[in-house]
């Protein structure tokens, strides 16, 4: 829209330069809190960073010493996640999408999903309580909280991963499948490569979502303090959110300035994530060949 | 298993030398009921190019991908009838399609290339059928390169992505792709729809020339193309082949009053 | 060559298996929660579950105060979210040149990965502060700051589904109303968004299913006291919601009493809560979709 066209009457223009003034500032409200508090937490929390906070366990109660438990947990706890999540997820995701004809039993599979996706991560740590700790006897460790993790990562892996392999050409399959190839043949050699960028995406996101997750691994995972390291699947373990939850809860007397530095190794973290995820994405965009 | 059909007095094996294919009785209905075919009967001969040409929708494409069971990839309501292919009915079950699809490749109507580069394109089909032999894949690479008139342009960049090459480029190279896995049948689909009259002409020679050594059935996207192409030519209409004629025949004095009215340009 | 089709055999396989996990998970959930909370059921007399008080050592386990924290909290929620995200939502869409969506969405997203503990751990020091003084209350730790977080939260949810809402009007929608003569922002309020309605609906859907079910955010903000809220006060007063519940008192259970299959009890709540929010939501998008299909064929 260039210059006001006669007819229309100037009081038209007003209101809409008001509304679009109005919708700006209601974005910004928005928006720019969410840089705030990506400062504050950094700015506030860097002090506390030190290559000891990094790499020593924390001493007197935690109100000193370091978080390396707590970032190794999390580091073990995605892992975990991932090694299990991923290779059910994308299967999942190439049935959906490759496989299955459209029935009663793909849409009661997608109603599935869905229900997943909305359960409440407190309710999954109820869950993994329940089957993992409790009913299997795993015990609080990181076996069982990464299986609940999983479970709960499970439907954005699958919905991310389906939508990158439906993203692919349907020309690209059916040129295979006419110079002799079988379907599995097809999707491991094309579908699946030129899918991998947005399967990746999808899986980085999902793991962000589980590294930053406290409310599952409650009691499925989490240990306020262990004397040692986790040497087996089996132990317990400590974790940067479930740490930051304790040390600004339960501990009377804690550093403010270590409460942020955990604050801010978790924002790192999961940042650090999410902007892995935008990069493959772009680049996978740039180096496309269709 | 060998077919054994008896006509009058004798048992004959389907289809007989001189052609590569025969149909017999093909009725097909897929389930939005579209593009149909009713009780095809037609033979292919062998090292030439007959054309199956008619206007859209009446079931043109149907027939060519009943050749190579293409079909299966879409929902198929009612098939019926046989294609006989090297003494074989190839729309039983038992068929291994894999196979067949091997010996009769197709060209389509937009040239689609793999993503990835021009030498990964053509050893593809090879990769998928267990070829691990690289200088025989890389003799194989180059013959067909050169009987699709493509060698000379792209020898010097055959790493480099297929996407990179021009729209007749790149369906040139899909017809080397389809040569690469030495076919006896080569289906084509409109082929040329997309490509400029430079290309379109280039293609036109090379399947002049392939002719010779391989059976040519194609899908002209003008009734000038069948003309220019056609040894032997069919007219389907709705499904039905109305009338079978060599090429020099049925554009000039076709026998039914439908196909004269399509040549003529009374519809279309 | 057998070798290899047994191995694809094999992963055909995985892949189907995969495929019906999902429902296997679901069932295998819901059979689990709803064993452990069924004997709530029998234990806790109805008259006492639908009590007004929460107060396991008394065995008092009326879950209404913590139903009703759970509500004020997502109406607050909501009060915030809905207007800032629909207006956000809009302003992406439709209004902010290229440029500034290609930053505004990634912020958007980068909100929607911020832990919620995260977010509870400045509202216990920042924002609870604050409020205490600003609005002179005894406590800081209440249903309005759990709110106003929880507002946040569900902010990047619903943008985003409303902003793919927005987006998926067709264009010539747009079209036709300013060739009649209306300037852009008439055409939003009186097309676009009219015909995003049942996707904008979808997002507040989705944004109440998503506060609903927020945990560690309101068990460190809203104070943590089981109290019946009523009347418009109840909203400056600590509350707890039933997330909080189960997240604060389950490490504390034996294992199988009474309060532990009560816990179970509210899990399976909330399970069917989300539950339904999400399949209606599911279903409002699928609706609009056939429908769009059918206007524009």
């Amino acid at each position: 829209m260039a210059a006001s066209p006669p007819i229309l009457s100037r009081r038209r223009y007003q209101i809409q330069r008001a509304g679009f003034a109005a919708l700006l500032m209601a974005t910004l409200v928005t928006v720019v809190p969410i840089i705030l508090i990506a400062a504050l937490i950094l700015w506030r929390g860097a002090p506390a960073i030190s290559w000891e906070f990094l790499t020593q366990p924390p001493r007197q109660g935690m109100r000193e010493g370091g978080i390396l438990p707590a970032i190794l947990g999390t580091l073990w706890l995605t892992l975990g996640t991932g090694v299990l999540a991923v290779p059910f997820g994308v299967a999942a995701a190439i049935y959906l999408a490759e496989y299955a004809p459209e029935s009663r039993w793909t849409r009661t599979i997608r109603v599935a999903i869905i229900s997943l996706a909305g359960i409440p991560s407190v309710v999954y740590g109820l869950f993994g309580l329940g089957l993992f700790v409790l009913f299997l006897g795993f015990g609080t460790s990181i076996l069982a909280g990464s299986f609940t993790l999983a479970i709960m990562t499970l439907p954005v892996i699958i919905s991310t991963a389906e939508e990158a392999l439906r993203s692919v050409p349907q020309s690209f399959r059916v040129v295979s499948i006419s110079l002799g190839g079988t379907q599995w043949q097809t999707i491991r050699r094309i579908v699946l490569p030129e899918a991998l960028p947005g399967i990746l995406t999808g899986v980085i996101l999902g793991l962000e979502r589980a590294a930053g997750e406290t409310a599952p691994i409650l009691f499925t995972a989490a240990a306020f303090f262990l004397p040692r390291l986790p040497t087996s699947p089996l132990d317990a373990t400590m974790a940067l959110p479930y740490h930051l939850f304790v040390i600004s809860t339960q501990v009377p007397g804690m550093p403010i300035r270590l409460q942020y530095g955990t604050a801010a190794v978790l924002l790192v973290f999961v940042l650090g994530m999410n902007i892995l995820a935008t990069v493959v994405r772009s680049r996978a965009r740039a180096r496309r060949q269709w | 298993m060998v077919a054994v059909v008896e006509t009058a007095n004798q048992t004959a094996r389907l289809p007989d030398e001189r052609h590569a294919l025969a149909i017999r009785g093909l009725s097909l209905v897929y389930s939005d009921g579209k593009e149909s075919l009713r009780e095809i009967e037609l033979d292919i001969p062998v090292h030439a190019i007959t054309v199956l040409f008619g206007p859209a929708g009446g079931g043109k494409s149907t027939l060519l991908r009943s050749l190579n069971r293409l079909n299966d990839l879409t929902d198929v309501r009612h098939r019926s009838g046989q294609v006989w292919f090297d003494g074989q009915d190839i729309l039983q079950p038992a068929t291994d399609v894999i196979a067949l699809r091997r010996r009769v490749g197709m060209v389509f109507a937009r040239p689609v290339v793999l993503p990835m580069t021009i030498r990964g394109n053509m050893t593809y089909g090879l990769e998928l059928a267990g070829e691990r032999d690289h200088k025989h894949m890389a003799m194989l690479l180059e013959r067909s390169l050169r009987a699709a008139a493509l060698w000379d342009e792209v020898k010097d960049r055959l790493d480099d992505p297929a996407i990179s090459l021009s729209g007749g480029q790149q369906q040139r190279l899909c017809l080397a792709r389809v040569l690469a896995l030495e076919p006896e049948v080569i289906l084509l689909d409109e082929p040329t729809s997309g490509l400029d009259p430079l290309s379109t002409g280039k293609v036109e020679a090379s399947l002049h020339e392939l002719k010779s050594r391989y059976t040519i059935v194609l899908v002209p996207h003008s009734i000038q193309q069948a003309a220019r192409m056609a040894d032997y030519a069919a007219f389907v209409l709705d499904g039905q082949l109305i009338e079978v004629a060599p090429g020099k025949e049925i554009f000039t004095r076709p026998r039914d009053r439908r196909t004269q009215d399509y040549v003529e340009g009374r519809f279309g | 060559m057998r070798g290899v089709a047994w191995t694809e055999f094999l992963i055909t396989r995985w892949i189907r298996v995969s495929g019906y996990s999902a429902i296997l998970f679901v069932l295998l959930i819901f059979g689990f929660l709803l064993r452990e909370g069924s004997p709530a059921l029998i234990q806790i007399p109805p008259s006492s579950l639908l009590g007004v008080r929460w107060y396991p050592i008394e065995d008092h386990f009326g879950i209404l105060p913590l139903l009703g924290g759970s509500v004020v909290v997502t109406i607050g929620a909501m009060l915030v979210g809905v207007p800032l995200g629909i207006t956000t939502a809009i302003y992406i869409a439709e209004v902010s040149p290229r440029s500034v969506r290609e930053i505004l969405k990634p912020l958007v997203e980068v909100l929607a990965g911020l832990p919620s503990v995260m977010l509870g751990f400045l509202g216990i020091i920042l924002l609870a502060p604050s409020l205490r003084r600003l609005l002179d209350l005894p406590t800081g730790l209440s249903a309005l700051t759990g709110a106003l977080l929880l507002g946040g939260i569900a902010i990047p949810t619903i943008v985003s589904v409303a902003e793919d809402a927005l987006d998926a009007v067709p264009r010539t929608y747009r079209e036709a109303a300013m060739a009649l003569g209306a300037t852009r922002w008439q055409t939003i309020w009186r097309v676009t968004l009219p015909a995003a309605r049942s996707g904008v609906l979808t997002a507040v859907m989705l944004g109440i299913a998503r506060v609903i079910g927020e945990t560690m955010t309101v068990m460190m903000v809203t104070g943590n006291a089981p109290v019946m809220p009523s009347g418009l006060q109840s909203l400056f007063r600590p509350v707890r919601t039933m997330t909080a519940t189960i997240a604060a008192e389950m490490g504390e259970v034996a294992n199988g009493s009474v309060h532990y299959h009560a816990l179970f009890l509210i899990g399976v709540t909330l399970f069917l809560i989300s539950l339904a929010i999400n399949l209606i939501a599911a279903a409002v998008v699928f609706r609009q979709r056939t429908r769009a299909e059918r206007v524009l064929s």
